[in-house]
């Protein structure tokens, strides 16, 4: 385990490595900040753009502006925002709670209705009860997130009053980003687990725990369950990838104080240090999902652990 | 005696059971008592296993209903008609006191959870035991069914444990709380013959401990004339007959009880022929047996001329990568230093157990592998140093027939289609016309007709899609077939239609077969030659009259007493068979003796420790 582990890490240092170098490159193809931030000022002249890219550090090579930034990563420093000057870390430390919040809830929501649901579409497969929930599903799927979210404010925050439009603000303004996010991971969990557990119940270990008497709760919940768990924990640490991205738009619509309206702002405003750090931040927590996903496959399949 | 004793433990009384429409056993009736055995035979598609999930009540999850009849059973409670209990009712008998061991000892435990969790959850579910009781108690069933180290292997996982063991696993915990009725569904079937001769002994040994009665499902009447006190055999979903094992072999009754008898192959039936020999068939002709073909013998074997195949010190190696930073630290020994030749119109036949290396020899020879070090000549020349043109010749001069037929054949495609393939891809033949014409006749030959061509693999059955795969194999012109466990997954009456294919291809075409089969019975009937392998090596290779009639080394004779054999009237005579197969697997640097072999009859060789 150690030595699977040391060999994880190697390779998640070189993946930021990776990533990062190619954020801060891409990010400098866009155009010049100096210029953004000048927008509008009226008489701009070619000395005043200077002194604001040698204030912002930018005069120099890529790779000295580079190395600066992943030296700030050990030291928790990303420098400041070039956008009223606030620390990047205070910026990510707001963000942050607020995506992990919504990001895993969303996540952890939807495993607990989809297992269950799909678990019923398996066993009862072809009958009303598992058409019901495939359709259901489809019609979940077919919905863009965008859309979704558009709709739901429509009807609860402006029709109905229910609901805030925006923000966070409490456990009512929480409601609508999580269903959002939570409807579209159910849509795909449910047919993965209904999948997963169709192909778990034609195996033979299943016939004989009946055979030993088993009621057909422990049958499903304990000996098919765990034999579906590593298509599932694979599919999910996937989906959280997936989910990162789909939260960017979702933050957006409902005005979310996370990660993704951080970086969607940054990017409007070439702002390279928020931009880099978020980036950055995402992919480490990428990272990290898919290396307990390791370790979740090793704890359920004895058959990865004792190799 | 007493009254309880002389009633029938479980009676099955007129029982059908359908799926949706389509009945699958009809009209079945049967009685067992306790402390008898009761063989159900039958080939695939008879309605046996239906029959015994029928029983458990485990059919109803496949969506199975019974429209007739009754399955009585003397419960705790009395007498009940299991197909009219609920589900709980079947719950509390399930495991209690009717037990079930299924065909596939790999796939039949869970492979998330301890050997131990899984023998105990039935104790702790139906005698209230605690864990630490349970465990204890799955310990000594461990012990009973002679697992070695019963304590550690509490601890251990389904995929640690080889085949046999793990259908022990599956006896002690069908045994746990001593049913009175085990259900044996084929449960040596998967298993090699050594192996199968000590579950057998196991099963019949617990019986008679525990005065259970059991029903023993199978499609081997050498496994029925070993077992079973009392046979019923079904046909179509229908008994068609019944009675004592003695009966039923000396004066079956019935023609397909007939016609299943005389497909049997025996071992021991072709003592004092020099030659294998096609021996005409019984086969179903409506309702009456029918015998078709005549007696041939097959001195097919040109050995005047030189080898098609000469295999010399042939050693194949796998790494397995165990180390953390990817070094090799086993190897596998699949096969070390084999020779043998093989002449035009001859049968050499490489038989063995799980891990002799029967398998990766022919995947070598066909390039599938490569090779560790060793010559393999085919036709005078060295396959290692063949060029591109020189191996695609020998791709379309050596066939493969594997296994499963219908795992080998695209099923999105028609059979013509594939058929044809071979043709197309070494230009045997030019223009789609004369392909055409070829595939046809090459499904004739294999007594299948033109219009199956435009048929898709599902359409066919287990025989005649191997029959299909022999066409394919046939439509390239070889020289060579190689035929792994060719006939395994077929039924008798269907193996022996195949095998008499086999000869008679060999008679008309003068083709070679390399023949890798465990069947030592299917061996006997139809190679000229063969080659005995443990562990990658050959220990014993001869004529298969010197195999079979004077068997020299100690693991031939130990292979030849484990096959069962049809005839309950003969004796059971077998060296008694202890241990596993030991794996083939080794540390690098631990290199496994090469055994010394020394002529003790012109052409049989015995090899001797080193």
């Amino acid at each position: 385990m150690a030595g699977f582990l040391i060999k994880r890490f190697l390779q998640a240092i070189f993946v930021v490595i990776v990533v990062t170098l190619i954020v801060a490159f891409a990010i400098r193809l866009t155009g010049d900040p100096a210029l953004m931030l000048t927008q509008g000022a009226g008489s701009v002249t070619e000395a005043d753009l200077v002194r604001i890219r040698e204030a912002l550090g930018l005069n120099q090579p890529f790779l000295v502006q580079y190395f600066g930034f992943i030296k700030g990563l050990f030291t928790l420093d990303f420098g400041r925002s070039f956008l009223g000057g606030t620390k990047v870390s205070t910026l990510l430390a707001a963000a942050l709670p607020a995506t992990l919040l919504l990001a895993f809830s969303s996540l952890i929501v939807s495993i607990a209705i989809s297992i269950p649901l799909g678990i019923k579409a398996a066993t009862s497969r072809g009958k009303w009860a598992d058409q019901a929930i495939r359709i259901l599903s489809l019609v979940g799927l077919s919905f863009p997130n965008f859309w979704l979210a558009l709709m739901l404010v429509l009807l609860f925050a402006i029709t109905l009053k229910w609901l805030p439009p925006s923000g966070m603000n409490g456990f009512e303004s929480f409601i609508m980003p999580a269903v959002t996010m939570g409807i579209i991971l159910t849509a795909t969990n449910v047919r993965l687990v209904r999948t997963a557990m169709l192909e778990t119940l034609n195996s033979q270990y299943i016939m004989v725990a009946r055979a030993k008497g088993l009621s057909e709760n422990v049958v499903l919940y304990k000996h098919a369950l765990r034999n579906c768990a590593i298509p599932l924990i694979t599919y999910f640490g996937l989906q959280f990838g997936g989910l990162l991205g789909g939260i960017v738009v979702v933050e957006r619509v409902f005005n979310w104080p996370g990660l993704g309206t951080l970086a969607f702002d940054a990017v409007g405003a070439r702002d390279y240090p928020v931009l880099q750090a978020v980036i950055t931040v995402l992919s480490l927590m990428i990272i990290g999902v898919n290396l307990l996903v390791d370790i979740a496959y090793g704890l359920v399949d004895p058959r990865i652990r004792t190799e | 005696m007493t009254d309880t004793a002389s009633a029938p433990l479980l009676a099955v009384d007129n029982l059908s059971v359908a799926f949706g429409p389509s009945r699958v056993v009809e009209n079945l009736s049967f009685s067992v008592r306790a402390g008898r055995t009761l063989a159900i035979v039958g080939e695939s598609g008879s309605g046996k296993s239906v029959t015994s999930l029928s029983v458990m009540r485990l059919a109803d999850m496949m969506g199975g209903q019974f429209p007739t009849g009754q399955v009585l059973f003397e419960s705790r409670q009395g007498r009940i008609d299991l197909t009219t209990a609920t589900q709980k009712t079947m719950r509390g008998i399930r495991g209690k006191e009717i037990a079930m061991i299924f065909q596939e000892p790999m796939t039949s435990l869970n492979p998330v959870f301890t050997i131990g969790d899984q023998i105990a959850e039935v104790l702790i579910l139906h005698e209230g035991m605690s864990k630490q009781a349970a465990l204890a108690e799955a310990r000594r069933l461990l012990d009973m069914v002679r697992l070695p180290d019963a304590a550690d292997l509490l601890g251990r996982y389904p995929h640690q444990l080889s085949g046999g063991m793990r259908q022990r696993v599956m006896i002690a915990m069908a045994l746990a709380c001593r049913p009175k009725l085990l259900i044996a569904d084929e449960p040596t079937t998967a298993l090699d013959v050594t192996i199968q001769a000590q579950i057998l002994t196991i099963i019949r040994e617990l019986q008679t401990e525990l005065g259970m009665a059991v029903i023993f499902i199978t499609h081997d009447m050498g496994v029925v004339a070993e077992m079973a006190d009392d046979v019923v055999v079904m046909w179509k979903g229908r008994k068609v007959e019944e009675g004592p094992v003695a009966d039923i072999f000396a004066r079956p009754q019935h023609p397909y009880t007939q016609t299943l008898l005389a497909a049997v192959p025996k071992l021991g039936s072709m003592t004092g022929e020099a030659y294998p020999k096609r021996l005409p068939l019984t086969v179903m002709d409506g309702d009456t047996p029918r015998l078709v073909g005549g007696e041939h013998v097959q001195d097919t074997a040109r050995y005047g001329l030189p080898p098609v195949l000469s295999v010399r010190d042939l050693v194949t190696r796998f790494n397995i990568k165990k180390g953390i930073f990817g070094g090799v630290t086993h190897r596998v020994h699949a096969v070390e230093k084999v020779s043998f030749d093989i002449h035009p119109g001859e049968t050499l036949a490489l038989v063995g157990e799980s891990g002799s290396g029967k398998s990766t020899i022919g995947r070598t020879i066909q390039q599938l592998q490569k090779e560790t070090s060793g010559t393999i000549l085919f036709d005078g020349r060295p396959v290692s140093s063949m060029n591109g043109t020189e191996r695609q010749k020998l791709r379309q001069e050596i066939q493969y027939i594997f296994q499963d037929p219908f795992a080998s054949l695209d099923p999105r495609k028609t059979v013509g289609f594939s058929i044809a393939e071979p043709i197309r891809t070494h230009a045997l033949i030019n223009g789609s016309k004369p392909i055409q014409k070829r595939v046809d006749e090459l499904l004739e030959r294999v007594g299948l007709t033109s219009a199956h061509a435009s048929r898709y693999p599902h359409e066919f059955s287990g025989g005649q899609r191997q029959r299909v795969c022999i066409a394919r194999a046939l439509a390239s012109n070889p020289k060579l077939i190689i035929a792994d466990e060719a006939l395994s997954a077929l039924d008798v009456s269907i193996q022996a239609q195949i095998l008499n294919l086999f000869m008679e291809l060999q008679e008309q075409q003068g083709l070679s077969y390399l023949f890798i089969s465990h069947d030592m019975a299917v061996v006997e009937k139809m190679s000229h030659r063969v080659a005995v392998l443990y562990l990658g090596q050959v220990v014993e290779i001869g004529t298969r009259q010197q195999i079979f009639e004077t068997p020299a080394h100690p693991y031939t004779q130990r292979l030849l007493s484990a096959v069962p054999v049809a005839d309950p009237a003969r004796a059971r005579n077998r060296t008694m068979l202890e241990g596993e197969i030991p794996s083939p697997i080794r540390r690098v640097g631990d290199e496994p003796a090469i055994f010394k072999r020394t002529e003790i009859a012109p052409g049989h060789f015995v090899a001797s420790a080193a």
